[in-house]
């Protein structure tokens, strides 16, 4: 009777649970009022929730085992890499995925306009990132920091000398791919994890530094009135302004994702993903490791920088507490989640984790509780990500040999 | 490509149209933490316009136009104040009762100066918000933190006799800002001087370092910007090491969590806080209601957010349901209003008049105000 | 002189508390590899179920003797049950897939551990009870150290030796070595994998909560997020003296501890986390695998 013992096994992972959160969920002590009260009924919960989950999930796993048909297909995504694999499909796919952003705004309030123009910085930011840590292998928990540096250099520029968006945007993302270089030389021998604290740490300082130089940055305060980008002279109306920084936004993403197809394509993109896959092996074929690194970095860095002009032009205000470590962790977390490497992957994952807490909105407090856990089953499920990259395959056809 | 440059014109003009409103209701927007580790700062205040606006429209409304309530979230965060302010703005909302902290409110006015909406904070204290005079549609029922720290470096002054006195902070905006004018006002004084000015960073495990340096720096005051955890922490830390300075804080201190955290350490300690209100009738009324409809007391900003809510309501009646940014602007700035309190006014900056701070000390457990 | 004194004190106690929860992470990272970004959190569930406890029986009328030993065993216990748990549910069933999907799980995990915490408890913080007594032969000293202070670094020095001698001389403590070295050889060898990162858990889990039931006493108060700077600065302690190396994580705890607390007395503690993460900075560059960690030569 496998069911029984489905029913034996999910039993006790119930009780099991129920020791678990005993303390936390079931007595409530008041040091202060100098009661304790016991909250039986959340055991029960506990209790009865996990077991039936618990049971779903084994019986799941049952059928999914006999029925090996349904398992889950390793060529993931496929539907949407099937379509983009066919020219013909994938002209009219982007086609209409075009027309839909295009018109978007005029369908929807300019609220959810700008929570779309939110959605689009993060997918560039991710596939910034998705540079250094999908295609280079190189965990980078500082990323914030380019993003950071790039906001402020709007910021100051214009507080102090009165420049423009377009002036600051490329003068921000160059100072944030410097910035890039920076922290690239003396990271260069680190591999794996040390190379993740030290880019914490990178990033920490930087925002630190913000918070405590007054003098520099106006500290915790932070910079109020950047203005938005100004088209052609105009001054725009509020909406027209959102509306403009949305169509920036979509030619933004247009050319970052052109740019970092064809890096993917190119000779340094074929060499970070050596570097990814092996590092000696890489160094044995010739390439030039420190000088691939930095690339990595600086070119990463450089969307991220980018990106934080455009965000302090879209918030107009800007302090440190905007750039702390979480943010770094999002970002991160947008590439995994999406299939490292992938750059369909990481546009659909800016896209789920940035709307989905604002439309989490009716769950309201238990919305952090609900994302660590979709984060958390997601890797279960999928841990190679939504929509997982495929390695380009060069089939050997129509070979002759006409060796003589 | 010029074509293309066109359309987007004709786009951007399109869409300049401006949003339309129906005429029978004036529409209040209240933006503020409603979720989130800050939503206890936010909801009192969400409750407060609630229950004015309830009562106005009970008893008709303004002009005979009921009045509408559009909540929107921030949870404090600039990025997300902005996206609330569009989302008020594009529901029609023609006056603001918000944001709730000083950086949200600061990334949102620009938003509201544009549309030319008036907006009231219960909360914000930055003082840069009047007095950079860049926000003519900015009021507050709050006083701005260098009144705060000018009452507490008077009272250490003068009031304690101190001669040395430590400014630490805890690096945020609020605690960071009241440091630098308590240090200002300190020097420009002439009688005392700083013996050190330092930020600690909230949630560290440890505070024996920064309190050693106090002791080194012979502080006989020490005067502290920020929220109550940090400060128990450091009242606590104090009591071990054998400091013996007094320990006189900001408004984020003057709170009963921080008796109840800190316990026995707390005792002594001086803070400045919004004067007491408790033999307001008007107050006690507000309380009442508060009481009589959510069944539990109300928070923070509680009386500030409905003296807000009380400030619109009449201003609203003086220009006859008239939401243009001049009339608003001059109706709040003439009119008196009774409220919790007390009577209130706007001065020219966007400040009230008639708010103010008194210093309070936790003596067996409770906040006594301090007579000077 | 006695500045300087209190200086090294107050920067021992602080290192040796990022010590007891570098020790959790080095373990975790040492036999698979993993960051084990919930650690912070079990060190926060550690010491708010010693809380929990703690306040219950002293409100029932305990005696400190009893509620003290009560609530240390309760918050080890649990807190080993959850770090068993948490790598259960979260790690266990991404044994093999690609290097960064754990570390996002686990983030995904103490986001997750934070907000139930949270919500099943309270935003606010609360006020520890004081769980260590004040020595009376201590009262001369007691500006320059206290009964807590004593305690915390009499508790890591007994938990470095003791977890030393574990993994040096015993079974169990060969096991994990053999797994650290080579998981599948291990496997081979009839040792139970799965079995090992599970005791692995737990061992650095009760540390952890042990950890965190000293800070809370120390500081005399708690909430929900205490896990997230304690648990980020610990891995920073671990990585510093090397990352695997039980010496190593408390030798490199008391470094940073050290180093904030001279940053803060001579310099100044605005930059007190610069200083910590400038020194971590600095070592690494000149000795990439930390101080005590043995640089491995990759093979072939």
């Amino acid at each position: 009777m496998p069911i029984l013992a489905e029913i034996r096994f999910a039993l006790r992972a119930a009780l099991w649970f129920v020791f678990l959160t005993f303390p936390i969920m079931v007595i409530k002590a008041d040091p202060i009022g100098q009661t304790v009260i016991w909250r039986w009924r959340n055991a029960v919960w506990v209790g009865a929730c996990s077991f039936f989950v618990c049971l779903a999930l084994r019986l799941w796993k049952n059928y999914r085992a006999k029925h090996p048909a349904l398992g889950p297909s390793n060529d993931g995504g496929s539907f949407i890499h099937r379509i983009l694999d066919h020219s013909g499909q994938r002209r009219a796919f982007l086609g209409i995925l075009l027309a839909a952003a295009i018109l978007f705004p005029f369908f929807a309030s300019s609220y959810q306009t700008n929570i779309m123009i939110t959605a689009l910085i993060y997918v560039v930011l991710g596939l910034g990132l998705n540079i250094v840590v999908g295609m280079a292998g190189l965990l980078d928990l500082g990323f914030v920091a380019f993003y950071a540096i790039g906001a402020y250099t709007y910021a100051l520029l214009h507080l102090h000398f009165g420049l423009g968006f377009w002036q600051s945007l490329p003068l921000g993302a160059c100072l944030a791919a410097l910035g890039g270089i920076c922290l690239g030389f003396p990271v260069l021998r680190l591999r794996g994890d040390y190379l993740a604290i030290v880019t914490l740490g990178f990033g920490e300082i930087i925002r630190l530094a913000l918070e405590n130089w007054g003098e520099f940055s106006q500290g915790p305060s932070g910079i109020a009135n950047i203005p938005r980008p100004g088209f052609f002279g105009m001054t725009l109306s509020l909406d027209q302004s959102i509306l403009f920084l949305y169509f920036i936004m979509i030619v933004f993403v247009i050319a970052t994702i052109f740019v970092v197809n064809r890096l993917r394509d190119s000779r340094i993109g074929r060499a970070w993903i050596a570097l990814r896959e092996d590092e000696i092996a890489c160094q044995a074929m010739g390439i030039d490791k420190q000088k691939t690194k930095l690339a990595a970095f600086a070119l990463g860095a450089f969307w991220a920088g980018g990106m934080g002009v455009v965000f302090a032009a879209k918030t107009t205000f800007i302090n440190p507490a905007s750039f702390t470590f979480l943010e770094s962790v999002i970002i991160l977390s947008i590439v995994v989640l999406g299939g490292m490497g992938s750059i369909v992957g990481v546009v659909c994952g800016a896209l789920i984790l940035v709307l989905l807490p604002e439309y989490l909105r009716a769950l309201s407090e238990y919305r952090m509780l609900a994302f660590g856990a979709i984060l958390v089953l997601m890797m279960i499920f999928r841990p190679q990500g939504l929509i997982p990259t495929i390695k380009s395959r060069y089939p050997l056809e129509n070979l002759t040999d006409d060796r003589p | 490509m010029r074509l293309f440059h066109y359309a987007l014109a004709a786009f951007l003009l399109l869409t300049a149209q401006p949003p339309l409103f129906a005429a029978d209701t004036i529409k209040i927007g209240v933006a503020g933490a409603h979720s989130g580790d800050l939503a206890s700062y936010g909801l009192p205040s969400l409750n407060a316009v609630k229950i004015v606006i309830d009562k106005t429209n009970a008893q008709g409304g303004v002009n005979g136009k009921q009045i509408e309530l559009l909540a929107e979230d921030d949870a404090c965060k600039p990025e997300m104040a902005t996206n609330a302010a569009t989302k008020l703005l594009s529901e029609g909302a023609r006056l603001v009762i918000g944001h709730v902290c000083s950086g949200a409110t600061k990334a949102a006015l620009p938003i509201y100066k544009n549309a030319g909406v008036v907006v009231i904070s219960p909360s914000a204290t930055s003082p840069e918000l009047t007095h950079s005079g860049e926000y003519p549609n900015f009021f507050r029922a709050i006083a701005p933190d260098d009144t705060q720290a000018r009452i507490d470096v008077d009272f250490a002054i003068n009031g304690l006799g101190a001669k040395n006195i430590a400014v630490i902070h805890d690096k945020g905006d609020y605690g960071k800002g009241f440091a630098e004018f308590a240090k200002k006002f300190i020097e420009d004084s002439g009688k005392a001087k700083v013996a050190l000015f330092e930020g600690v960073t909230p949630g560290a495990v440890d505070y024996s370092a920064i309190v050693q340096k106090i002791k080194q720096s012979r502080a006989d005051a020490v005067m502290f910007g920020g929220y109550h955890p940090e400060a128990s922490k450091i009242v606590g830390m104090m009591k071990r090491k054998k400091l013996q300075a007094a320990f006189i804080s900001d408004d984020g201190v003057k709170d009963m969590t921080f008796i109840k955290v800190a316990g026995k350490n707390a005792e002594g300690v001086y803070a400045s806080g919004p004067k007491d209100t408790t033999n307001n009738p008007l107050s006690i009324q507000a309380f009442a209601e508060h009481r009589a409809m959510y069944q539990s007391d109300a928070g923070a900003f509680y009386e500030n957010a409905y003296a807000a809510a009380l400030a619109v309501v009449n201003a609203l009646k003086a220009t006859n349901g008239a939401t243009d940014l001049p009339g608003l602007r001059q109706a709040l700035r003439t009119e008196q209003v009774d409220t919790p309190l007390g009577t209130i006014s706007f001065n020219a900056e966007g400040d009230a008049v008639g708010v103010g701070f008194s210093i309070f000390q936790v003596r067996n457990g409770q906040f006594v105000e301090v007579k000077q | 002189m006695e500045y300087f004194l209190e200086l090294i004190c107050g920067g021992l106690t602080r290192g040796a508390i990022y010590a007891l929860i570098a020790l959790g992470y080095t373990m975790v990272y040492g036999i698979i590899g993993l960051i084990n970004f919930a650690h912070g959190e079990i060190y926060m569930i550690g010491a708010f179920t010693a809380f929990i406890i703690a306040t219950a029986l002293t409100i029932y009328g305990f005696p400190l003797a009893a509620v003290v030993i009560v609530a240390g065993l309760a918050a080890a216990v649990w807190a080993a049950a959850y770090g068993y748990t948490v790598e259960r549910i979260a790690y266990r069933p991404l044994r093999g897939a690609p290097r960064l999907s754990p570390l996002i799980s686990a983030i995904g995990m103490s986001f997750f551990l934070q907000n139930y915490v949270l919500l099943a408890q309270t935003a606010d913080f609360v006020p520890f009870p004081a769980l260590i007594p004040d020595f009376d032969f201590l009262e001369p000293y007691s500006h320059i150290i206290g009964a807590s202070d004593l305690v915390i670094l009499a508790t890591t020095a007994v938990v470095m030796v003791t977890l030393t001698c574990v993994i040096r001389y015993t079974t169990i403590g060969k096991a994990m070595r053999a797994t650290a070295q080579d998981s599948a050889m291990a496997l081979l060898l009839g040792i139970n994998v799965n079995r090992v990162i599970s005791i692995t858990f737990i061992i650095g889990s009760a540390l952890a909560a042990i950890g965190g039931l000293l800070v809370a006493s120390h500081i005399g108060q708690i909430n929900f997020y205490i896990g997230f700077l304690a648990g980020i600065k610990a891995f920073a302690a671990a990585v510093l003296g090397g990352i695997g190396s039980i010496p190593g994580a408390v030798l490199g705890g008391m470094l940073l501890g050290l180093t904030e607390s001279f940053g803060t007395g001579y310099i100044s503690s605005d930059y007190e986390d610069v200083f910590a993460f400038s020194l971590l900075v600095l070592i690494l560059i000149f000795k990439p695998a930390g101080l005590l960690g043995k640089a491995t030569v990759e093979k072939v």
